[in-house]
């Protein structure tokens, strides 16, 4: 006793000395093996580092905070998730087309979270700065977070709706979801510095406000709960990666002036590739969200051309360049929402999705919105194909699209100071032919050929013979090839994709919730009940 | 440059050759300034096909519901391909027309630029 009562309690730490134990003071000097032999991919890429010391951790976080925080986050959210659920949130969002929207989301966007994790795990084990690994340590565990805290919050969505319960089955195989997939799979598979700065750097910093900004608050304006509870737990990781984005370059164009141009090129080909990824935000943001907050023009306007030009403004200081090819997504802004979406109209029956035209007031906001371009071009289109839907033969694609070898998007973008003449861009390539859907895709096809030369591109897969289930016989009579490969996808044709209208999403919403399935069309079915507003009272009177 | 890989001269294989096509060969057609049709058109032909039958046989099932598409008169019709512009042979094969894996070809219809005149519808 009298010996335990003359021990001095163990000296309190100072934040900064607690900090550097916790974070610097987990690494060592190997002593039996060779630096180099247990870094193994830090040095073909080019880059070059003096000391990593010189690495400033811009959150001062260590790991035993980490947990804490993060804790209390996931508890904090998934209360509002039982909440959510036990409340049926999933009838309080405006409508049942906002729905569509969360398909895409947890079919191409949740995996990319995943993909992610795992390529933070891989800097986390290749950086020798401990800083830095500590970093991509933590960011990794974020990201985890993020795929599992998405799957929770939609899968109560799954339940009610078609569409969401193959996720990550579809990823790996639909069409369309070659995009974002080919996206990630080209970043993990690059050098650790290309993908540091891709994804922290180009993607978290420069581009992904605009997934959290306008995408979440139109979560809000629309009633989903889960979606925007999920936002806000991952709000202060996101901002903690954004830091890190910004450290990251800031830290590798001061180590050495050899390493500038090699961080250009990976900003020009990183800014541009995700830039073509969201265009997919610029059609859901247009014409997915019943409520809508700001458009597609307007949110890059803030989000990239005013923050993105005082950013590189920044990094001029450094010799460092605005993006080669941020002209192009200024000048077409005003033009991809529409393109995507007539895309994705015409080929509805081949998405997991459903599709609807805009509404007449819709296309007012849009006229009001892109003055320049959509009255011009894009109402005339639509118009036309409401007169062809009324005269019972709606129009439909059928074939399948050339693909870019790159972004692996359909060529369905237009010159960007011409939204008449489809750009077009090829290469011959060892005697082969590849095409591009854009000069900034095919910068980088140019580049590094060799790593785009085995793309998997699932229009080519399909006619391959290659997207077949093995229950499947080619020869058999009657064989439908593009049935069996939406089969092969994991989209069930006719009740996933199709035209919202008659849906069995749309048809459901109104018998659970007697409200209108499109807040746009008014009701659909009898199961609406008589409001009093001007469409029911027209329909009831036909 | 060549591209910086771990692996010393790294180089993927050829995914699309024309080899793995089953005895097709991959073309792309797009119809210029009727964007409804929004991409060029992928479809596997055989390269004996003759440009005859693409016409004939395979663009009614592509292009057959655009209102311009009865009014096209195939003997005004431009045709490119990244090379240039070519005038087909219909009785010739793809291939004896320079049409090979993968070429897009790309054809204007003079005096019809899709409904009402709207080159994207």
């Amino acid at each position: 006793m009298a010996a335990e009562g003359n021990a001095k309690p163990a000296k309190k730490l100072s934040l900064k000395e607690n900090y550097a134990l916790l974070t610097r003071g987990l690494g060592w000097e190997p002593s039996y093996e060779k630096q180099e032999e247990i870094f193994r991919n830090i040095s073909f890429e080019g880059i070059k580092i003096h000391d990593w010391e010189k690495w400033e951790d811009p959150f001062r976080l260590t790991m035993d905070a980490y947990w804490k925080y993060q804790g209390e986050k996931e508890r904090k959210l998934y209360a509002i998730v039982d909440a959510f659920q036990q409340n049926n949130g999933q009838f309080n969002v405006t409508d049942a087309r906002y729905v569509q929207a969360l398909k895409i989301f947890i079919n191409g966007i949740t995996e990319l979270e995943y993909d992610s994790h795992r390529g933070f795990s891989m800097l986390a084990r290749e950086f020798p700065g401990v800083g830095p690994r500590i970093a991509a340590q933590m960011q990794s565990l974020d990201e985890l977070r993020h795929a599992t805290t998405q799957i929770h919050t939609i899968s109560q969505y799954a339940k009610y709706f078609t569409g969401m319960n193959e996720f990550p089955y579809q990823f790996d195989r639909a069409w369309y979801l070659s995009i974002p997939k080919s996206f990630f799979e080209d970043a993990v598979t690059s050098g650790p510095f290309e993908f540091i700065v891709a994804i922290s750097f180009a993607f978290e910093y420069v581009l992904t406000n605009l997934a959290f900004m306008p995408w979440m608050s139109g979560a809000a304006f629309n009633g989903d709960m889960a979606t925007v509870s999920f936002g806000f737990s991952a709000q202060s990781d996101e901002a903690r990666h954004m830091t890190l984005g910004i450290e990251v370059i800031k830290f590798l164009l001061e180590q050495d002036p050899a390493n500038v141009p090699l961080v250009q090129k990976w900003i020009d080909k990183w800014f541009w590739r995700g830039y073509r990824l969201l265009s997919l935000l610029a059609t859901m943001m247009d014409y997915m969200l019943p409520k809508r907050v700001m458009a597609w023009n307007e949110a890059w306007e803030i989000y990239y051309e005013q923050n993105g030009g005082a950013l590189f403004a920044d990094l001029a200081r450094y010799g460092i360049k605005p993006p080669t090819r941020a002209p192009e997504t200024i000048a077409e802004k005003g033009l991809v929402a529409h393109q995507m979406w007539s895309v994705f109209y015409a080929n509805r029956d081949a998405v997991g999705f459903q599709m609807w035209l805009p509404s007449e007031e819709e296309m007012d906001w849009m006229s009001e919105k892109y003055p320049d371009t959509f009255d011009k071009y894009y109402r005339p289109r639509y118009e036309y194909w409401r007169e062809m839907e009324k005269a019972g033969t709606p129009f439909k694609n059928t074939t399948l699209p050339q693909l870019c070898q790159v972004c692996q998007w359909p060529c369905l973008f237009t010159e960007p100071n011409d939204p008449t003449t489809l750009s077009l861009r090829e290469t011959e390539y060892k005697g082969e032919t590849f095409h591009m859907c854009s000069d900034g895709c095919k910068d980088i096809f140019d580049d590094t050929p060799e790593k785009f030369v085995h793309a998997w591109l699932p229009v080519h897969q399909i006619y391959q013979g290659n997207c077949f289930l093995p229950d499947v016989d080619p020869t058999a009579p009657g064989f439908n090839p593009m049935y069996e490969a939406l089969r092969y996808m994991g989209i069930k044709p006719g009740v996933d994709g199709g035209d919202f209208k008659g849906s069995a999403d749309a048809t459901n919403w109104e018998k659970w919730t007697s409200r209108p399935a499109n807040i746009h069309e008014g009701a659909y079915t009898d199961a609406v009940r008589d409001t009093g507003n001007q469409s029911d009272v027209a329909r009831k009177a036909v | 440059m060549p591209i910086k890989a771990i692996t010393p001269d790294y180089h993927g294989d050829f995914r699309d050759s024309v080899d793995k096509f089953r005895g097709n060969q991959i073309v792309n057609i797009h119809w210029e300034k009727h964007l409804m049709f929004a991409w060029p058109m992928c479809v596997p032909l055989p390269p004996t096909t003759p440009f005859g039958a693409l016409i004939e046989g395979v663009l009614p099932g592509i292009f057959g519901a655009h209102p311009n598409f009865k009014q096209i008169d195939w003997s005004q019709v431009e045709w490119k391909t990244s090379k240039g512009p070519f005038k087909p042979d219909p009785a010739k094969s793809l291939v004896d027309n320079g049409i090979g894996h993968k070429t897009t070809i790309s054809f204007s219809t003079p005096g019809l630029t899709g409904v009402n005149g709207n080159a994207i519808c």
